[in-house]
């Protein structure tokens, strides 16, 4: 049997922001030093409504692993997520209570829109299904397939970290986001 | 209790209710009867309380159109007698854009599903119905979808842009 032999100096940690250091202190901007922490302690909200979810499943076990990227910690309620994942179908029906699942999270906040489905309607070109969630909701990222494979979901992820990360402290605060989110009839 | 064939029970329909059977056919395995709409009810409640053909179970009912014909919409109703394992269809036609049919809920509490989803797919109505609302599609929905006058497609989809794909728009009429 192969044995996987890994060299130390493969593992990565996160690097220190850029700041001034000195003996027994370091000083960085107050953003670098947030958006440091955020970045790499995302708590997602799943909303799986069917294939996509499927891959997602396989996301999160451990071939792929998701918890790798610090989302370890899967936030069913959306009181206390901060990245809501919309992976499936989203049904006219169903537009409503994602809605109110947004609604109720905690700003800052996060969407990725896994899929055809969520991004689109893909396939389900029909009266009953929502023709993508950015419609209702303000999405960051969008994840193409249908479904698509782990190491794609892996990638949205990645490419929310990096808005994470460089999301300025006042943002959520300006009058554009304000108008943003009024676009979307959210207050 | 013998089993009765499907000319047996053909016979006894048309003796029972001879204005009401406009047409009887097979097809494959099924039986199928073409009926007044007004007399659909009585004869599945004719055929429910036979005591020697109890026709208990309300297998389907749903909606039908045929776009183009005189008389384009139709409730189709299949009722099964599980102690003979016969299975009957009906079909019942009308030409009215609003169609009303009687309820079957006064016979089998299945019904009123059934009803309530041809009522938001279709528009029709039941007569007696204790509750036809919408019960699959969202309830603001201010059409039935599935009666065939509607676009296929969805009018807020934006992403299928025919400039761009050059789908027969912009590709045919070019070329010729």
């Amino acid at each position: 049997m192969a044995e996987i032999i890994r060299n130390p100096n493969d593992i990565k940690v996160a690097q220190a922001p850029a700041g001034y250091e000195g003996p027994g202190f370091f000083a960085t901007s107050l953003d670098k030093a947030v958006g440091l922490a955020r970045k790499n302690s995302i708590w997602p909200l799943p909303f799986a409504t069917s294939c996509c979810g499927i891959e997602f499943m396989a996301t999160m076990a451990s071939t792929y692993d998701f918890a790798r990227f610090g989302s370890e910690r899967l936030s069913f309620s959306p009181r206390q997520a901060d990245l809501l994942m919309v992976m499936g179908t989203i049904a006219k029906k169903m537009g409503p209570v994602l809605r109110q699942v947004y609604e109720q999270m905690a700003e800052p906040r996060w969407v990725l829109s896994v899929g055809a489905c969520a991004s689109s309607g893909g396939i389900f070109d029909s009266y009953s299904v929502l023709q993508g969630i950015d419609h209702i909701i303000p999405v960051d990222v969008y994840v193409p397939g249908c479904p698509p494979r782990p190491e794609q979901i892996l990638d949205g992820v990645l490419n929310i970290q990096k808005l994470v990360h460089n999301e300025s402290l006042r943002r959520r605060n300006s009058p554009e986001y304000k108008a943003m989110l009024n676009s979307f009839g959210i207050e | 209790m013998t089993k009765p064939d499907i000319e047996q029970i053909a016979n006894k329909l048309k003796e029972k209710f001879s204005h009401a059977i406009i047409s009887q056919e097979q097809s494959y395995d099924y039986p199928v009867f073409v009926v007044d709409k007004n007399e659909l009810l009585h004869i599945i409640r004719f055929l429910y309380e036979d005591e020697n053909f109890q026709f208990r179970y309300l297998t389907t009912l749903c909606g039908i159109h045929y776009p183009g014909t005189e008389k384009p919409f139709a409730l189709m109703v299949q009722v099964h007698s599980l102690i003979h394992n016969i299975r009957l269809r009906f079909k019942a036609f009308t030409s009215d854009n609003e169609p009303r049919f009687d309820s079957l809920t006064s016979i089998f509490s299945a019904a009123n599903w059934m009803e309530r989803e041809a009522y938001d797919f279709y528009g029709f109505h039941f007569n007696g119905h204790p509750n036809l609302k919408r019960i699959l599609n969202v309830d603001d929905m201010d059409y039935f979808p599935m009666r065939k006058e509607y676009p296929v497609e969805d009018r807020t989809r934006y992403d299928k842009d025919d400039t761009m794909f050059g789908r027969e728009k912009a590709g045919y009429k070019e070329m010729n």
